[in-house]
């Protein structure tokens, strides 16, 4: 691998990888079964090149901001390069938001080139949110059909500059990326992150998972994600590894990518983790009588064999058919996004399949802990990665109390909001909101949240306030939205859900028109962002004296009541 | 040229998602969210995606169907591809 410690920029050290391992692959494309493209790095900075070019021609440079809507695929990649090699910021946002969404992003980033699919730009150009991002001059649309509207777009693969490009340097502390963390609907949380904390999370990451060339790397995660976007661009590319990417991620053509394309690493959040236990559950239940003891048997003898740490070779040799189903070069299955259960990963890892679990958050960096599984505990989220402090404040007589971290791989801090970057970094130390203590080996153990928010098993944080947008208006007094932990904290990460809390007009009844007009209304949310329940709250909510609700005193409040009891469902 | 209309379209979605989970026949309607109605996740939805695909002899790229959770919008964007 580069040594990253001699780099100043994440441009600089990927333009060094492209010239140290020209003839290796690094990128792979398949589309329903179909290898659609293979890639060399040095392929990748031919197709580069160009588009920085043409970047440039259009005056991008440091300073200025580039946005990346796309599903995971090369040219996702290749554009983000070119935005580095001009010393611009990229603005990854996830394609999975609605349009009207991603237009508010668009301008909150303040980015002057979006680079998207043109099946993509299709839904963003038709939506009448476009005309408030008027920051965005010029679209580059790729994949479009002959012949196709493209609504003021460029067709991505015609963008070529003439000349070769110049590398524009950057210095560490430059913003290389705003990474939204959340915030459609209510305050954007753009995390301004500096090539440092990219060159310094590698770094860390590396030293415990490697990569090398020969690596490959199954990238399901929304490149977006700031934990693909290191696992699955930065991390493989400064090792001489390579990327796969498949254009449709259903589970069939997910499964058939591990033996077909000999996979190393793969990245998934706990929901797909999940799936694929019940599915290998399902499939370990149907064998006949003598089988399945046998097989029971041999995970016994591995989990007894691999206790201290995982031994990949003995595993594949005791469970071969079961590693075969993974292509048989599965070194370890990084989980993140969201908390996963222990039951899961232990799972795993009684198969010899190791489960990279840990804990982060974009604003650290992604990574802050990781699982070095010597000895695996899945009862924890592994201990601090290299160059991380972790320290755990204001603890109850339990130790509990909330995780704060200091590294270089900290954000510098929120886009555009001085007061919340305040509020989040400390002297120099970062306030998660989440509340963890240390075990007596040095590892973490979460029990919970401090901050009105959820994260998904599909690895989405919600803050309750983002999803208030959905409610104005509703026939009420007055409303607010919640995380059920918030409210009665349950010292687990696990089943978090949001809660509508009501409270009615004087003399109001909560009729059925009531009740479909709420439902409604949160079907009209992303699946993800729903609330779960309803409390119908009898008294005023408490205000500020600008009329805000003191959310934390109503949470307060409503503790008083009954968890099981109040919650009506929805 | 697409022969069948929306509501035909529509009408096939609703039978192969009530055969595939398992649920009461005309239980499912247009309106519904199929993630709440079916109690399934995204997982799931995408393996009845990749049914739904075989059926109508379409491809459905995954932009396409990205935050869509109810059939009568689910039936829209097959039958532009019909």
């Amino acid at each position: 691998m580069l040594d990253l410690k001699k780099y100043n920029s994440v441009g600089e050290a990927l333009r060094d990888a492209l010239e140290t391992w020209p003839t290796e692959v690094c990128l792979i494309e398949s589309d329903r079964g179909e290898e659609k493209q293979r890639l060399t790095y040095r392929n990748f900075k031919d197709k580069a090149l160009p588009l920085a070019k043409s970047l440039q021609d259009l005056a991008i440079g440091p300073g200025d901001r580039v946005a990346i809507i796309m599903t995971n695929q090369s040219k996702w990649l290749i554009s983000a390069y070119a935005i580095f090699f001009c010393g611009a910021t990229l603005v990854p946002l996830d394609f999975k938001l609605k349009p009207e969404e991603q237009w508010q992003l668009l301008k909150h980033s303040g980015a002057k080139v979006l680079i998207t699919e043109y099946g993509i730009w299709r839904q963003l150009s038709g939506s009448p949110a476009r005309s408030a991002a008027a920051n965005v001059k010029t679209v580059l649309a790729t994949e479009a059909p002959e012949g196709a509207d493209l609504a003021g777009a460029e067709r991505w693969e015609n963008v070529k500059g003439a000349n070769p490009p110049s590398f524009v340097p950057q210095k560490r502390q430059d913003i290389a990326c705003i990474v939204y963390s959340s915030g459609t609907g209510g305050t954007p949380k753009g995390c301004m992150m500096t090539h440092e904390n990219y060159l310094e999370q590698c770094i860390a990451l590396t030293s415990l998972y490697p990569f090398w060339p020969g690596v490959r790397y199954l990238s399901i995660l929304p490149t977006n994600h700031a934990i693909d976007f290191m696992v699955g661009f930065f991390g493989p590319f400064t090792c001489g590894a390579a990327v796969v990417h498949l254009r449709t991620l259903r589970p069939e053509y997910v499964r058939e990518a591990f033996p077909k394309y000999e996979i190393t690493y793969v990245s998934l959040v706990p929901l797909v983790l999940k799936n694929l236990q019940k599915g290998l559950q399902a499939r370990f239940d149907a064998l006949p009588d003598s089988k399945r003891k046998a097989l029971d048997a041999i995970r016994s003898i591995n989990r007894a064999l691999t206790k201290d740490r995982p031994r990949p070779w003995l595993s594949r040799k005791l469970l071969g058919e079961v590693h075969a189903g993974f292509g048989g070069n599965l070194e370890a299955i990084i989980v993140g996004g969201a908390f996963t259960e222990p039951q899961v990963l232990q799972f795993f890892y009684d198969l010899g399949i190791p489960v990279a679990n840990g804990y982060g958050l974009t604003e650290a960096g992604t990574a802050v802990t990781v699982n070095d599984l010597k000895p695996f505990r899945a009862d924890t989220v592994g201990k601090p990665l290299p160059g991380m402090e972790v320290q755990i404040r204001n603890s109850d007589n339990d130790g509990i109390g909330e995780v704060t971290v200091r590294s270089k791989t900290v954000m510098a801090g929120y886009l555009n909001e001085p007061e919340l970057t305040a509020e989040t970094i400390v002297d120099g130390w970062l306030r998660t909101g989440d509340m963890g203590r240390f075990d007596s080996t040095g590892h973490l153990q979460l029990f919970g949240r401090k901050k009105n928010m959820i994260v998904t098993e599909e690895g989405k944080n919600v803050y309750a306030e983002d999803v208030e947008q959905a409610f104005e208006g509703l026939r009420v007094k007055e409303f607010c939205v919640f995380a059920a932990n918030f409210i009665w904290p349950q010292r687990s990460m696990l089943q978090e859900k949001l809660l509508l809390v009501i409270h009615l007009e004087h003399g109001q009844a909560f009729t059925s028109e009531l009740k479909s007009e709420i439902s409604a209304r949160n079907a009209w949310l992303a699946n993800y962002k729903r609330v779960h329940g309803l409390v119908i709250y009898q008294e005023d909510f408490p205000l500020t004296a600008s009329l805000k609700i003191k959310r934390a005193e109503l949470a307060h409040r409503l503790s008083a009541l009954d968890r099981e009891q109040s919650i009506l469902p929805i | 040229m697409c022969m069948r209309t929306i509501e035909q379209t529509t009408q096939e979605i609703l039978e192969l998602a009530t055969r595939q989970f398992q649920v009461p026949a005309g239980s499912l309607g247009a309106d519904d969210d199929f993630y709440k109605k079916l109690g399934i996740d995204s997982l799931q939805a995408l393996e009845m995606l990749s049914r739904l695909e075989n059926h109508f002899h379409i491809e459905l790229p995954d932009y396409e169907v990205q935050g869509v959770s109810d059939f009568k919008t689910l039936a829209q964007r097959i039958q532009a591809r019909l």
